[in-house]
Parts: structure tokens; C-alpha cells; sequence
């Protein structure tokens, strides 16, 4: 009695069947007869295979035709925009440094569009394999001329030959790649022969095993059959690539520094628990905040508020603002701060948005607001149309007389920059504007308790921006003081 | 010790005539069959399987994951 045992068959890293391919056909891939991506397919999965990575494998699969490589590989696929594999693979090892990633692309994909994406992942010697299939054309959409289209080749696009005089020479991958720093192994090889062949499966083992290995980047490119759109035979494709292209593309290994580089370690997982991320980004600060137990109970903010601070650029708008927003956030409320400015740092118009809610706050822009401070006359021309009926105004008496406001609006003048001169420190007119904004609301909207944690809260929130400039805390302190004591006295 | 014995099986459905593997083979045992397959292609045969020697020439060569498979006979 014999048995069987299957000495050369289907890799148990592909599906089987093909469940994820449309259409009847389930056993095949949707590729041309006589692809070379077929023949690369295998040798990669015999590799995945044979160093048992097929579970933490994250395949990602280009644009082109193995765009559809995640019906094939039964492991983790991405399948992503043109040119973009290296980038989503540097996202993809460094987010999920416990998986291995193999970048897979044709020469449209890697030598065009995605160039700069895959030469900078090369210099930066990011933690994958890169196999690069090169059959001289762009395959998928018919057959144009590619970066790696031969001197004199015909094409769909160059049907008189590629002339180098106007469309420049075929790119050397591999030899570009050999004149960077990081890159492990880089090695050429072709996918005709038998032996040819045998030779790439050593290249695509040595890939893998560098990728288990976690020594670095690793590049293969293959010269690839494509007997469809070279409207050749399998035997004349064989001898087109065997001749021509290794005349131009030799073949061979360019680089393997795998036995110097030591084995990599499997850096630490980042933090993915969005608590955790929360914590790490944004540190709670000590001597800052009240806890939770203090809260606004302000009517006033039952609803979502909206506020715009404008002025130009050095007047403190933005900081205005996002001293308002880190109040608010202290005392527990939702905030969101969308700044707007223009080019320069000085000068030019500023303003910006802020939202300040108990509830989510769905979108950060502001298109009418409860409140609106206008530090320059342009600023109020701009923004004076979005002030609700009901809503405040605060103008600065220095740059424009009283404006006309609706009957429902309340309008308040202070001469902020004139109180942040007296303080001695220009910069503080911000927060002179924060101090009358702490008498208005006192006086109409505010519970007492509130009104009076509006100036403590004003203090840990100054206090917190300014941490390692305490003169400048003080001055902000004392401008708030003025600024609330001469609105008081307007209100009276 | 005698040699092993292999056989080759192709799976016609699979085989999408690309012909590849016909001047691959050492012994020459794969040709062009006559049936047309499901997939509409002139799929190739190995009129005698158990003259294979398992080289996986033809395996290798072949785009599909599964049109050729190569047994090892143990007795």
C-alpha cells in the first residue's frame, strides 16, 4: 500500500477558495495567464509559510493589478491608495510593532507616484519588505509607458519607442536604493526561468527572514512577465526579460548586510487605550483646576455658547481666546478653540472661534455667536453679522466710536489697551478685556458662586499659560483687576 | 535505495493555458491538452503523471496557487 504526501502544492497562507473574489471562480487568481505576480505570489506565501508569520503578517497590497491581493493572502491585508503602501506600512509597523509588514507594488505604484514615499521609508529604514514588480508597463490600465518602460520600447503611450530624449531613461530602483544608508538587503531578480526562479525564492526567503527578524528594510524587485500587454508569448516574454530588461536591469544582489545587523527587538506596543492617551497627552497639571466636584451651575450655560474673538494679529486674540477655552475646560465644560489667521505673525486680521459646552460639541466652527469682542473697527465689519439678537459686544473704545447694535443687543466699550499700559505691559490688554467680560457676566448671567470662581478660575488658567513667567501672571492678574473694576463702574 | 516515485496532477479548472510550465519540464511530460475549461482556456495535461520526478520546475513556474501539485509517493 503507498501513500501520497504533497511534495509541491497550494500554500495554506493563500484562502482556499477564494471566498473574497467575486464571481464564480473561486480556485484562480484574477490574474492574467502567465502574470508574474502569481509566480511572486507563491514564493511569498511559501516564505510566510516556512518562517510561520502568517498570523502577524500584515500584507498591504498597492495600486495596480495585485490590488486585489487581499482576496488571496490569508493573513492582514490594507489595501491602499496609489503609491502610498510604504507610508501606510511605516503607520502599520510602528502603531503594531508586533506585526510584520510586507509592502507589495508594481512600477507604476512604487517608481511614479509613490516614489517619494518609498524612498524616504527606505531612508528611514522602516521594519518591512518591499517586493517590487517590474514588468516594464503599466499593466493594469492597459499597457502606457512607465518610469521603467526600456529606451526604444513600444507601448501603448510611446508607440514609436521610448525616445530618452524626452522621456528620460527607465529608473533603477534597486541601484537607488543602494545609494541609501538604512536599507538591509536589496536584491534583483527575475522571474523567467527555472533557475532565475529559484534564485528569486532565495531572495523573497531572505526578505522574509529579515522580516521576522526585524532587521530592517528589505527590497526585492522582480522583473516580472506580462505576456498580455507586451503581447507576447509565456516562452518570448521569458527571452524579452532574460535579454532586454537585465541588459538594463541586471540582475543580482546589490546589497545584504543581514548578517551584520543584529536581529531587532519587538519595540514596546504603544499606548492604545484612549484613556491612557488622554492621560499622556494631556498631563494633568499640578496646582491647577479644582476637581470634579466644582462645577458651573450658571444658567446661562444650559446651552451651547458660542463666542468670537477678533482683532489682528499681536493684539493677543488667539490667546484671548484660548484662555477663555482652558477657563471653561477647568471648570468642566466642553470647549473647542479653532483659530484663524492670516500668513504674518504681526499685524494682519486674527480672530478666533469658541464653543463652550456641557454637551458634545459636534462641530467647531462658529457661525453665529453669543458673544462677540472686537478689538479693531475691520474686525467688527467682518464679524458684526454673526452676533445673535440677544447677543453681547465688546468693542475697544481706542479703535472705534460706539457701534449701532440691534435692540436686543447689549454693547460694552473699554479701552483695554490704555488699562494694560498703566499695568506696564501692552500684551495684557487681553485679559483687561477678560476682567470687564467678568463684571458684564457677573452683573447680568452668572449665579454669585459663579461669578465669583470667574476670577479664580481666570487666576489657574493665566497661572497654567504663564507657569515659568510669574511677573507676567501678575500683570495679567492686575489687568484683569482693572479691567473688571472700570466695567463695574460702567455698569453701575 | 530506488528512487522516489512523484506524480504531477494538474487541475484542468485551474490551468489557464499560459503554458509556462510545458518547456520547463525536464522529461517533457506536460503538452497542450485538447478540452477547453470552465475558465474558457485550452488547459495543459501530463499524459503520464507517475513519470514525474519532482523536480517542482513546473510548479514554480506556474502563476496559479494550485493548477499543478506534485505528490510524493512513499511505499
Amino acid at each position: 500500500m503507498s501513500t501520497e504526501k504533497v511534495k509541491f502544492g497550494r500554500s495554506k497562507v493563500f484562502f482556499d477558495p477564494f471566498e473574497r473574489r467575486p464571481g464564480p471562480i473561486k480556485t484562480n487568481m484574477h490574474y492574467c495567464p502567465g502574470c508574474g505576480h502569481g509566480i511572486l505570489h507563491k514564493l511569498i506565501a511559501e516564505a510566510i509559510e516556512y518562517y510561520g508569520i502568517q498570523e502577524n503578517t500584515v500584507f498591504i497590497a498597492p495600486v495596480g493589478c495585485a490590488v486585489f491581493a487581499y482576496y488571496y493572502f490569508n493573513c492582514g491585508s490594507i489595501s491602499v491608495p496609489h503609491g502610498r503602501a510604504p507610508a501606510v506600512g511605516t503607520g502599520a509597523s510602528r502603531a503594531t510593532p508586533e506585526k510584520y509588514v510586507i509592502s507589495y507594488q508594481g512600477d507604476g505604484d512604487l517608481a511614479a507616484i509613490g516614489f517619494n514615499e518609498f524612498i524616504q521609508a527606505a531612508n528611514r529604514g522602516e521594519r518591512m519588505s518591499v517586493f517590487f514588480v517590474n514588468n516594464s508597463n503599466y499593466g493594469m490600465t492597459g499597457g502606457q509607458m512607465a518610469p521603467t518602460t526600456l529606451p526604444n520600447q513600444v507601448t501603448m503611450t510611446s508607440p514609436y519607442g521610448r525616445n530618452v530624449e524626452t522621456d528620460g531613461y527607465p529608473v533603477k530602483v534597486c541601484e537607488l536604493v543602494n545609494a541609501l544608508e538604512a536599507p538591509v538587503y536589496i536584491e534583483r531578480v527575475a522571474l523567467t526561468g527555472t533557475a532565475n526562479i529559484i534564485k528569486a525564492r532565495k531572495a523573497v526567503f531572505k526578505a522574509i527572514e529579515n522580516l521576522r527578524d526585524r532587521k530592517g528594510f528589505s527590497l526585492v524587485e522582480a522583473l516580472s512577465p506580462c505576456p498580455v500587454n507586451l503581447k507576447m508569448t509565456a516562452e518570448q516574454v521569458n527571452e524579452f526579460i532574460d535579454t532586454k530588461m537585465t541588459k538594463y536591469f541586471p540582475l543580482g544582489m546589490l546589497r545584504d548586510r543581514s548578517a551584520e545587523t543584529p536581529a531587532g527587538k519587538v519595540p514596546e506596543a504603544p499606548v492604545r487605550d484612549p484613556e491612557d492617551v488622554k492621560q499622556l497627552l494631556f498631563t494633568a497639571k499640578e496646582g491647577s483646576g479644582e476637581g470634579p466636584a466644582t462645577v458651573n451651575n450658571s444658567e446661562i450655560f444650559n446651552e451651547e455658547r458660542r463666542i468670537r474673538v477678533s482683532g489682528f494679529g499681536g493684539q493677543g486674540i488667539l490667546s484671548l481666546g484660548h484662555t477663555l477655552a482652558d477657563m471653561a475646560r477647568l471648570r468642566h465644560f466642553n470647549v473647542s478653540w479653532m483659530p484663524s489667521y492670516g500668513p504674518e505673525q504681526r499685524g494682519g486680521s486674527a480672530s478666533c472661534a469658541v464653543i463652550l459646552s456641557r454637551k458634545a460639541i459636534p462641530s467647531p466652527l462658529v457661525d453665529s455667536c453669543d458673544l462677540l469682542i472686537a478689538m479693531t473697527r475691520a474686525a467688527l465689519d467682518k464679524f458684526g453679522y454673526q452676533l445673535k439678537d440677544d447677543g453681547i459686544l465688546i468693542y475697544d473704545t481706542s479703535a472705534m466710536e460706539k457701534p449701532a447694535v440691534k435692540p436686543g443687543q447689549k454693547v460694552f466699550g473699554l479701552d483695554a489697551l490704555a488699562i494694560a499700559n498703566r499695568i506696564g505691559n501692552a500684551k495684557c490688554a487681553n485679559s483687561a478685556v477678560l476682567g470687564a467680560l467678568a463684571a458684564i457676566l457677573g452683573k447680568f448671567a452668572l449665579t454669585p458662586e459663579d461669578a465669583a470662581d470667574y476670577r479664580k478660575v481666570f487666576t489657574e488658567a493665566i497661572t497654567e499659560s504663564f507657569r515659568k513667567k510669574p511677573q507676567v501672571v501678575e500683570q495679567n492678574i492686575a489687568a484683569f483687576n482693572a479691567g473688571c473694576d472700570e466695567m463695574s463702574s460702567q455698569l453701575v | 535505495m530506488a528512487a522516489k516515485k512523484h506524480r504531477i496532477r494538474i487541475s484542468k479548472d485551474e490551468c489557464k493555458g499560459c503554458r509556462r510550465c510545458i518547456p520547463a519540464c525536464p522529461k517533457k511530460l506536460i503538452s497542450v491538452g485538447k478540452e477547453i475549461n470552465i475558465q474558457g482556456y485550452l488547459a495543459v495535461v501530463a499524459e503520464n503523471p507517475f513519470d514525474c520526478i519532482g523536480c517542482g520546475s513546473c510548479f514554480h513556474q506556474c502563476p496559479e496557487p494550485g493548477a499543478i501539485t506534485i505528490f510524493e509517493i512513499e511505499e
